[in-house]
């Protein structure tokens, strides 16, 4: 690795601690992005010729704590400039900071840094955008690109953001235990936000996108280290991982869906399943379930079938049955009706998915899976109808287009009927 | 002998590497590691999974089981190599080669005492 790489890689994985470290120093987040910017410049200049530090964030800190008070200073021209040597020799106070940077800090600098891009006032795409931004470090071009849209457009929204969380009271003080748990909930729910930014995109955005769920993934690991006890954080990391490592087998070539029956498995990532796997054990250890458990834990069952007959669709329904008592939402229980089909057949699945008509009434899937379950029954005509009404309604092309093959099937189905009567 | 070579790296760093550094840094490993198994001398290589899937057995009576790794440290072990080599200066060789090729961190070499190849096979 080359030497700009190397150091690009320790600023980032520092980014979280420094940039949190430096808002509970000067409680304002365009200084501590400053002072952090300014310390990242001084990380180029000075780590290729002194080596790097051994502790990069504590350097980056204390950098850019230092030069951030001299640039106050200067602008209150109270005090004579200091020598810029005098602030670059750092061996004894880094040792000293890093003693002071002990663990309590350091997680709640991060969960504060992390918790003020959940602003309620922001909008979801709001706060996804400032977090990628403040807390992963990514470029606003990187951001735009995402999510696909113009530079000027993200700048705009992210400026917005950050006027809003400025005006708001972050709240500085060491949270107690219930204070910790809610900021970390909502922490939880913005990554998930982020991946799912990611992880809904269509074939032909999936590869753009794909960063959002790579970032998502490594936010979920950066909260687990400091949260190592939490089932929740273990279920949410478990289910971004096992969601992503179905990423290469998602999409055909021409970025249409391939449903998870028709993915070829060979091509699921099975690192990010065994750690999946390991973190979804290790939760539910702890009896203390959770929605992001639960769907890990179906994920998990997905995962573990090595070929789409072997998927334990009882347990998949059982869970979905869980999640529905602790989130009760049509979308999930159209999704446990997707494991009822399979136990019970696909009368009562249908049977479990009429009374959302209404509340679906607008909802893409409702009517792909609505259709799929008609035309197992044989209904064909109906079949067409719900299939026709998922067209109306898909979001992507790629959504109609899939759409549009159970239709193809339904007409090639039709033409030598009688033929194929009964099952 | 046999000498255990511990990898020891800042896994939040590590992390960050992009997918292309970390295959490049991986290709750079596969280099090292097939010049010594066409010498024979290569036993097994890990790579660890992150500390956020270890879980940690206390031996205490009753033993006590804790989420994370062994030792919060601020560089973590996050795999290993065994090497044959004849002596102590021949395993800091492997030891530097490797590190030419994955920069960052620290290797601790520790000759090992007993071995069983086991037979699992990945």
């Amino acid at each position: 690795m080359t030497d700009t790489a190397w150091i690009d890689a320790a600023l980032t994985s520092a980014r979280p601690q420094a940039v949190g470290a430096l808002l509970r120093y000067f409680r304002n987040l365009d200084t501590a992005e400053e002072a952090f910017q300014n310390a990242c410049l001084r990380a180029l200049k000075s780590w290729p010729q002194n080596g790097p530090p051994r502790d990069p964030a504590a350097w980056l800190i204390m950098v850019g704590r230092n030069v951030a008070i001299d640039d106050l200073r200067r602008s209150k021209k109270q005090e004579a400039l200091p020598e810029d040597e005098a602030i670059s020799d750092l061996d004894d106070a880094e040792e000293q900071l890093a003693e002071r940077l002990d663990g309590s800090h350091y997680r709640d600098d991060i969960l504060r840094l992390l918790f003020i891009c959940c602003h309620p006032d922001l909008p979801a795409t709001q706060q996804i955008a400032l977090a990628l931004r403040i807390v992963s470090g990514l470029t606003v071009k990187q951001i735009a690109r995402a999510f696909l849209v113009s530079e000027a457009a993200m700048e705009q929204r992210i400026t917005r953001a950050k006027a809003r969380v400025a005006d708001a009271d972050v709240p500085f003080e060491t949270p107690g235990a219930v204070e910790r748990s809610e900021r970390l909930t909502s922490v939880a729910a913005m990554i998930y936000l982020i991946f799912n930014e990611g992880y809904s995109a269509s074939g032909d955005t999936a590869e753009i996108r794909s960063p959002l769920c790579e970032e998502a993934i490594r936010l979920a690991r950066l909260l687990l280290r400091l949260f190592q006890s939490e089932p929740e954080i273990m279920g949410l990391t478990a289910l971004l991982l096992l969601q992503h490592a179905r990423a290469a087998a998602r999409f055909d070539a021409d970025g249409a869906v391939i449903l998870l029956d028709d993915q070829d498995r060979s091509r699921w990532n099975k690192s990010l399943i065994a750690e999946g796997l390991a973190l979804i054990d290790k939760a539910m250890r702890h009896r203390r379930s959770g929605p992001y458990q639960v769907q890990a834990a179906i994920a998990a069952l997905h995962a573990r079938a090595e070929k789409p007959e072997d998927t334990d669709w009882t347990q998949i329904d059982l869970l979905y049955g869980a999640l529905e008592i602790m989130q009760p939402s049509p979308v999930v229980t159209l999704n446990r009706a997707v494991a009822v089909s399979k136990v019970k057949g696909p009368e009562a699945a249908l049977d479990m998915i009429e009374p959302l008509a209404q509340r679906l009434s607008n909802y893409f899937h409702y009517f792909g899976v609505r259709g799929a379950f008609l035309m197992q029954l044989g209904r064909n005509d109906e079949a067409r109808t719900a299939f026709d009404r998922a067209i109306a309604l898909a979001n992507t092309s790629a959504e109609a287009a899939h759409i549009r093959m159970h239709l193809d099937r339904l007409q090639r189905d039709s033409q030598p009927r009688g033929k194929k009567a009964g099952k | 002998m046999l000498y255990a070579i511990l990898c020891y790296h800042d896994e939040d760093h590590v992390g960050s590497w992009t997918k292309e550094q970390d295959a490049a840094v991986m290709t750079k490993l596969t280099v090292v590691q097939e010049k010594l198994a066409k010498q024979g001398r290569l036993g097994p290589v890990a790579r660890l999974l992150p500390t956020t899937a270890a879980t940690t057995l206390r031996k205490d009576d009753p033993p006590l089981v804790l989420d994370g790794p062994y030792a919060e440290t601020k560089e973590q072990l996050l795999g290993f190599y065994v090497v044959d080599c004849k002596n102590l200066d021949e395993a800091l060789e492997v030891a530097r080669d490797l590190g030419a090729a994955n920069p960052g961190g620290a290797y601790e070499i520790r000759p090992v005492g007993v071995f069983r190849p086991g037979d699992v096979q990945p």
